[in-house]
């Protein structure tokens, strides 16, 4: 069976899916992904779908999972890269992915993981703050 | 009047076999010359029926046809499966209903992607959805 | 004397291009603006020597049969590129219709003595007139109407400029009604320069959208959430008075949608997503 690898960087996964998807193949990349988060007890996940062709409602529902579920394990999920043809359709079909983050590429998507985390980092440095 | 210029058929049987059905669909879009944008949306719409084929029905049967009308060429598609029909098609086409655990988007959601869409369907005997979308839909 | 279709056309050939031609240089209609009276002649010529060898008595109320194909195809090629020199309906009409005149002219002028035989010829004469009439119309208007398909795709080409207006902020100023075919494209075409620029922010300025009723809400509420999933926010700016208040009228939700009154104001806030400040510059200080 085919198997779509996760990169650890730091504390990120980075997952590039390179072939195409079908529901089995996408089902296993949610519980591999979750799996991988908490045992890495990773704070963010990079999905890039650039060279992604196809979007259907399944796997639209899959990423819109897998952002809900690493989210409960306090790790944020960032799509990056959906190519033009993919987000019209997308649309069109009546998915919008609205609990899932995007960024245009895997840079700004990293970025976009720093400032989530680092925004959550301040946040427990003002508590720390208040409390003394 | 609709014209057929060309004829392929592709056998559903299990889930891995949507990957070529893209691939055979892509090429023949490709062909016509269809714009990217309308190759994904026919793409996913097959993708989506293909779906429904293997969740009720089991298998099935894709019929890739090259058709023109007037100044009009696109690509339609037809998935017959001897599956156990659709006892409602009205309360199927609703956007939000499902009897699966899908998200219920699967036939409107479709619908709304390609530029024809009709189905057919007796209960116990099988159930036929006929897509088309044109090159410049 | 004639007493056969078939006899009268061979025999008054040339008399029959000759009179139609004069009755064309002799109508008001003439445009020879648009094309030659050589040209003309021509054209003429070619479709009284087909129509000759095509007509024949059995044939000639049997316009469907295929003996016809050729001719009505001339017809067709005539009337279209009539229609795209820009000769009017009319004009076109009373080619056609002159040709019947002319016809109906050298039967009198053959038949005087035989009002019988004249009624029954000019009655065959007449139906097949007419249906070149109407083949004429037809493809009159398909060629017309090829060209207002053919300006359409320009229009919707040429209205839908993306300007990449700072590094990494797109604008796409809206001209005229926005429906579902232009949303298509301007949906393709920012989200493809989104790409190609790697730009972080669009700002679709409406202030040319006459009217924003819910279908149009509705498209750009499309337009920016698939601009979302690629990763990139989107501003709408240009929303005049009115459309604020029928979009309140409508009940239309636009608020997890960025908008702004101006294209300057939008500007302004991408300016500081980006966290980019424009100042005026400090005068330059003189040293004495």
């Amino acid at each position: 069976m085919d198997k779509i690898p996760i990169l650890r960087m730091g504390p990120f996964l980075l997952v590039t899916i390179q072939v195409d998807l079908y529901d089995r193949l996408a089902l296993n990349l949610e519980t591999d992904l979750v799996n991988m988060v908490h045992k890495t007890g990773a704070r963010g996940v990079l999905i890039d779908i650039s060279a992604v062709s196809i979007v259907d409602s399944f796997m639209g529902r899959i990423l819109g999972n897998i952002a809900s579920m690493t989210r409960v394990l306090d790790a944020e999920t960032v799509v990056v890269g959906m190519q033009p043809a993919v987000a019209i359709t997308l649309i069109e079909l009546g998915l919008s992915l609205s609990g899932v983050y995007t960024a245009l590429d895997v840079e700004r998507g990293m970025a976009l993981l720093q400032t989530k985390i680092g925004s959550d980092d301040e946040l427990i440095d003002d508590d720390a703050d208040h409390t003394e | 009047m609709l014209i057929t210029l060309s004829k392929d058929s592709i056998a559903i049987t299990r889930e891995q076999d949507v990957v070529p059905l893209r691939n055979r669909v892509k090429e023949v879009a490709v062909k016509i010359g269809m714009g990217l944008v309308n190759q994904t949306k026919l793409i996913t719409a097959a993708s989506e029926l293909v779906r429904n084929m293997l969740r009720y029905a089991g298998t099935g049967n894709v019929l890739i046809e090259v058709v023109s009308r007037g100044r009009d060429t696109g690509v339609r598609l037809t998935f017959s499966d001897k599956g156990p029909g659709i006892a409602d098609i009205n309360l199927a086409m609703q956007d939000g209903y499902s009897t699966g655990k899908s998200l219920g988007l699967g036939l409107p959601g479709t619908k709304r992607l390609v530029n024809e869409f009709s189905i057919q369907s007796v209960v116990g005997q099988g159930t036929t959805v006929t897509i088309l979308k044109w090159k410049n839909g | 004397m004639t007493n056969s279709v078939a006899q009268f056309l061979k025999k008054n050939k040339d008399r029959l291009l000759d009179t139609w031609t004069q009755k064309q240089l002799a109508s008001d209609t003439l445009r020879d603006d648009l094309m030659s009276n050589d040209e003309l002649r021509l054209q003429s010529e070619e479709l009284v020597n087909l129509l000759v060898k095509t007509v024949n008595d059995e044939n000639i109320n049997q316009i469907e049969s295929s003996r016809f194909d050729e001719l009505f195809e001339l017809l067709s090629g005539i009337s279209m590129s009539r229609a795209r020199q820009g000769f009017s309906p009319r004009e076109t009409g009373l080619y056609i219709f002159s040709l019947k005149d002319a016809i109906f002219d050298l039967l009198q002028q053959d038949l005087s003595s035989d009002p019988v035989q004249l009624f029954e010829i000019s009655l065959k004469f007449n139906r097949l007139l007419d249906s070149f009439g109407v083949v004429t119309f037809e493809t009159f208007i398909k060629g017309r109407e090829e060209v207002i398909f053919r300006q359409t795709e320009e229009i919707s080409d040429i209205s839908t400029p993306v300007i990449q207006v700072w590094d990494g902020i797109l604008a796409l100023p809206i001209i005229g009604t926005l429906d579902s075919a232009r949303t298509q494209v301007v949906m393709e075409s920012l989200l493809q320069k989104i790409v190609d620029t790697g730009s972080s922010i669009a700002i679709l300025d409406i202030s040319g959208v006459p009217a924003v009723d819910s279908l149009v809400a509705q498209h750009l509420i499309k337009t920016v959430s698939a601009t979302r999933l690629m990763g990139a926010d989107c501003i709408i700016s240009g929303i005049r008075p009115e459309i604020a208040q029928t979009v309140v009228h409508l009940g239309i939700d636009l608020s997890n949608i960025i908008t702004k009154a101006t294209l300057a104001s939008a500007l302004k806030h991408a300016f500081n997503m980006n966290k980019l400040t424009v100042k005026r510059a400090e005068p330059e200080k003189k040293f004495l």
